[in-house]
């Protein structure tokens, strides 16, 4: 309907959050996504559509949560009648389902291959780890603070620590000099760039291991991070929510180990974010949590936590299936060679196609360099190979630049949400795409 | 673990070393008594009776039942596993499509098939609690204010302001009218907000009230219509409680006004209504909250918020599966409105044998008692003076209208429907062993006649140390349920 409607007064203004653009949706990140949603893959109905490689999803072990519901049926867990039903209808305590916490901190515990412990008193729950980022930022930065985060990072912060709390993000630069690792002195760096800008920095937020690098941090970084927190006496908020991707436990080392190893000296300003979205690939359930060593960190979360509780039905089924420790054992195992596995096929594939990723070894996707393909080693440049991709090979990735990626050229790619078919489909037109390119080249 | 020496205080936010939780108001004190010391037919029977949770628990049987009948509306069970890895994976925040239109109908419904709900316009949150957070980000800057009758649920303290910066301006309710709102009470306000240089954004109305149990009627709400549009404002228009009405007069919801009234303009952009599972269907824990507003802008914005808070999809799919379940909705809303007329009738006409008024009211979870005759003096001290009586004494929590920001000292809220027939009479008769102990010079008459207070009613009000009832409690003020069944 083209027909203007004169607007007699001016609409009521809505408030400065609402009408800016902070919640980042028109990144190029999800662009991507709402190309694939208009022609979305499928093998069947829809072979030549965009294959999404730009979610982090979980697929790979769907199966052995499906068997563990078979053979542990909600139906018997409501008592007879339904009557616990009832009650867990009404649980809204924003403590959470004890059970439920148990199971979380000894999950957390396997996955770190028992070589920390959590207390499950300090484990606060929020709907998904997206609220659990945000509510930390509230609790400690002010409007016009910033915390410092290492580049790249995670598109979705932009508007999950930004948008509503009016903290500022401000990088912490890393490159593939030294394959993205976090240095002090980019640290000290970005430290005194957010002083220039009269900015007070309140923590250093870390995602361990890295979206979208795909490594583990390693123990010599961490220790250097924490010093360095504990020197300009400031926070650490370790998100963590990939560790139980980690393709072999023995690689990965938790801030909360460090913390152990120092018997948690300085413990107070380091806080740790998980979430079961990706390990457990249950995204929809919205599961999150917040690990402190801060005891008012603690006690504000959860008062905070109110606005953004998990269902306590969700809390009931995953107490069960997370006390169950045979399930547990064997899920963190299996899940971790599928990864492994799929991680080795993607890469293998792509050096096939004449592409090289950073050497990773955890999360549900690779970094990719291709930046010998661009035409302009700029943020240009690598949005026109974006678009190229997106469009002419049909897959869906993200561009190193939504990333805040300070060098063009990288890309991450996501393997675990399809299956190994799709992913096999997905590298054959990478590598058809690279021949043609080659063909070109040798042509001109 | 965790203790450990700083070099200098551990700085955290405003927002964290503040008091925007709310968590020092009376009203949770009650709770903390509770909590120490909760009611339980066997194991404590002297314990403290809740009744300060607007909880509904009167319908608890219909939903087993349902639940058990339905086995494939969970995706945890053999019948519904077949889609458990859909839902899991199923993140997107415009939620479920089937959950928008399973509550879009149950919204229709419960206002009587009166008026319909676009699906489109539904967003989710972290429950109610949730959604006025977020409507206050979306139509309100930091310094800005909502104006809200009085007396009003004490959570707006926190939800409205904690996080937001936003303000709260009281439009004052009196008895005198059985705290009907004003025209004159709001204009009152709006122009005492302008001479503060406080920028008003919106006007927040509940109805049914929380805490006066009333339903607004048409001209009240033409009036608040009138109004907002006036001042070009935001109305927003908290119907939680929108099934727990359960006689006449009928409950009138904002949309019907918008929809039907073609006597009063109104720019739709400015209507914004809050809803929620946990009080009509009892499912507080399940954190279904709802933002429908009429406003594109505020649509669009609210869901990009809703990633902050989303209804998990397991929870979504049990919703959407049992909300369009026609014949059991017809039902369990036809019993749930009989139940709490009963229970109402039952515990109003138990307080009236003792003397006991209540404002009349037809909704809601609770009753607003009136208890100004048992004031030593008609100050808030006095309030809180009794109220401790009531809770250490009596063994009963109640909410005092101090919490509730109520102008007049000496009303209480009273929750009437999170407990079973037995634990009502119970709390019955310690309120008359409590009035009949005190006053033995007023006369009980029958129901039909009118009673007032004798002015030379003296009680024995026993002090307590303050200490004992500020005493911060390790739990969270929002206590469990007490789920007085006996196990026997």
């Amino acid at each position: 309907m083209g027909i203007e409607i004169e607007q007699s007064h001016p609409s009521v203004e809505l408030s400065s959050i609402a009408i800016s653009e902070t919640h980042g949706e028109n990144s190029p990140y999800f662009a991507g996504w709402k190309a694939y949603d208009e022609d979305p893959y499928h093998e069947i109905t829809n072979p030549s559509g965009v294959i999404q490689m730009g979610l982090a999803e979980n697929q790979v072990s769907f199966d052995l949560l499906e068997k563990y519901l078979e053979e542990n049926s909600e139906a018997s867990t409501w008592g007879k009648g339904g009557t616990s039903f009832r009650e867990n209808a009404l649980f809204q305590d924003y403590h959470g389902l004890k059970s439920f916490r148990k199971a979380m901190a000894s999950f957390m515990e396997k996955i770190r291959g028992n070589k920390a412990k959590f207390d499950y008193e300090r484990i606060v729950l929020t709907a998904g780890a997206t609220a659990a980022n945000e509510l930390l930022t509230f609790i400690l930065a002010n409007p016009g603070d910033a915390l410092l985060v290492p580049t790249p990072y995670y598109p979705g912060f932009d508007r999950d620590l930004r948008w509503r709390t009016g903290v500022n993000i401000v990088p912490i630069h890393c490159d593939s000099s030294n394959n993205f690792q976090i240095t002090l002195e980019a640290l000290e760096t970005a430290y005194k760039n957010a002083e220039s800008m009269n900015m007070k920095v309140k923590a250093v937020l870390i995602t361990n291991p890295s979206n979208p690098l795909g490594i583990a941090i390693q123990r010599s970084v961490l220790e250097d991070i924490l010093d360095f927190v504990t020197r300009k006496n400031i926070h650490l908020v370790s998100d963590e929510i990939y560790s139980g991707s980690v393709f072999s436990s023995h690689e990965f080392i938790s801030v909360a180990e460090i913390l152990e190893s120092r018997q948690y000296k300085d413990a107070e300003r380091v806080h740790i974010v998980y979430s079961l979205s990706k390990d457990l690939g249950l995204p929809g359930f919205r599961v999150g949590t917040i690990y402190s060593y801060n005891d008012k960190v603690v006690t504000t979360a959860r008062r905070m936590s109110s606005f953004t509780l998990i269902s306590s039905q969700t809390q009931h089924l995953l107490a069960s299936m997370l006390s169950d420790e045979s399930f547990t054992d064997n899920y963190i195992k299996i899940n971790r060679e599928r990864l492994r596995k799929r991680y080795d096929m993607i890469i293998e594939g792509l050096k096939s196609a004449g592409i090289e990723c950073l050497k990773g070894n955890a999360g549900l996707f690779c970094w990719m360099n291709m930046s010998p393909m661009l035409e302009n080693d700029t943020r240009e440049g690598e949005l026109k190979l974006w678009n190229e991709i997106l469009n002419e090979v049909k897959l869906n990735i993200s561009p190193g630049c939504s990333c805040h990626c300070s060098e063009p050229g990288w890309f991450r790619v996501c393997f675990a949400n399809m299956s190994e078919q799709t992913l096999e489909i997905a590298l054959k037109r990478i590598r058809d795409f690279m021949n043609n390119k080659d063909r070109k080249d040798i042509e001109n | 673990m965790g203790v450990m020496s700083m070099e200098q205080p551990q700085l955290l936010s405003k927002i964290a070393t503040g008091d925007g939780h709310g968590e020092t108001s009376s009203y949770f004190d009650g709770w903390k008594a509770y909590d120490k010391d909760p009611f339980h037919i066997t194991k404590n029977p002297q314990g403290v009776i809740q009744m300060g949770l607007a909880e509904n628990q009167l319908t608890a049987d219909l939903v087993q039942n349902w639940i058990m009948s339905n086995p494939e509306a969970s995706i945890c069970t053999l019948e519904g596993v077949h889609n458990f890895k859909e839902m899991a994976n199923f993140q997107d925040y415009h939620g479920l499509p089937e959950f928008r239109n399973a509550v879009a109908k149950f919204m229709s419904r419960t206002r009587g098939n009166r008026v319909t709900f676009d699906p489109d316009r539904i967003v989710m949150s972290g429950g109610a609690t949730g959604a006025h957070e977020v409507t206050a980000f979306c139509l309100a800057d930091p310094g800005d204010a909502f104006l809200v009758p009085t007396p009003y649920y004490p959570g707006f303290d926190r939800d409205l302001r904690w996080r937001t910066g936003v303000k709260l301006v009281p439009v004052i309710c009196e008895s005198s009218n059985n705290f009907k709102l004003t025209k004159q009470a709001l204009e009152e306000a709006y122009e005492k907000a302008k001479i503060d240089n406080i920028r008003i954004k919106g006007l927040l109305i509940t109805n049914p009230s929380n805490p006066l149990g009333t339903v607004m009627d048409r001209t009240t709400l033409k009036t608040v219509v009138n109004f907002i549009n006036e001042k070009r404002i935001h109305l927003i228009s908290d119907e939680i409680y929108a099934a727990t009405v359960f006689s006449h007069p009928s409950f009138i919801s904002i949309a019907e006004i918008i929809e039907q009234e073609t006597d009063i303009e109104c720019d739709r952009n400015l209507i914004h209504i809050v809803y929620s599972l946990s009080k009509d269907m009892g499912f507080p824990g399940f954190r279904v909250g709802i933002i429908y507003s009429y406003n594109d802008t505020v649509v669009n914005c609210a869901r990009k918020m809703s990633s902050f808070g989303l209804v998990s999809t397991q929870t979504q799919y049990l919703m959407a599966k049992m909300l369009s379940d026609d014949e059991f909705v017809e039902r369990f809303l036809a019993e749930s409105a009989k139940r709490l007329a009963l229970r109402y009738k039952v515990f109003t006409g138990g307080l009236i044998k003792v003397g006991i008024k209540c404002l009349q009211s037809n909704g809601g979870l609770f009753v607003w008692m009136d208890l100004r005759g048992l004031l030593k003096e008609a100050t808030f001290e006095s309030e809180l003076e009794l109220w401790r009586v009531i809770i250490h004494e009596v063994k009963i929590n109640v909410s005092p209208g101090v919490s509730f920001h109520c102008s007049e000292p000496g009303w209480f809220r009273v929750c009437y429907a999170n407990m079973d027939d037995r634990d009502v009479q119970i709390a019955l008769n310690r309120i008359r062993s409590f009035v009949m102990k005190n006053n033995k010079e007023v006369t009980v008459s029958d129901k039909n006649t009118k009673h007032c207070w004798q002015s030379n009613l003296r009680l024995s009000l026993k002090t307590r140390r303050f200490d004992d009832i500020m005493m911060s409690s390790p739990h969270s003020p929002m206590a469990h349920s007490p789920l007085v069944k006996a196990s026997t």
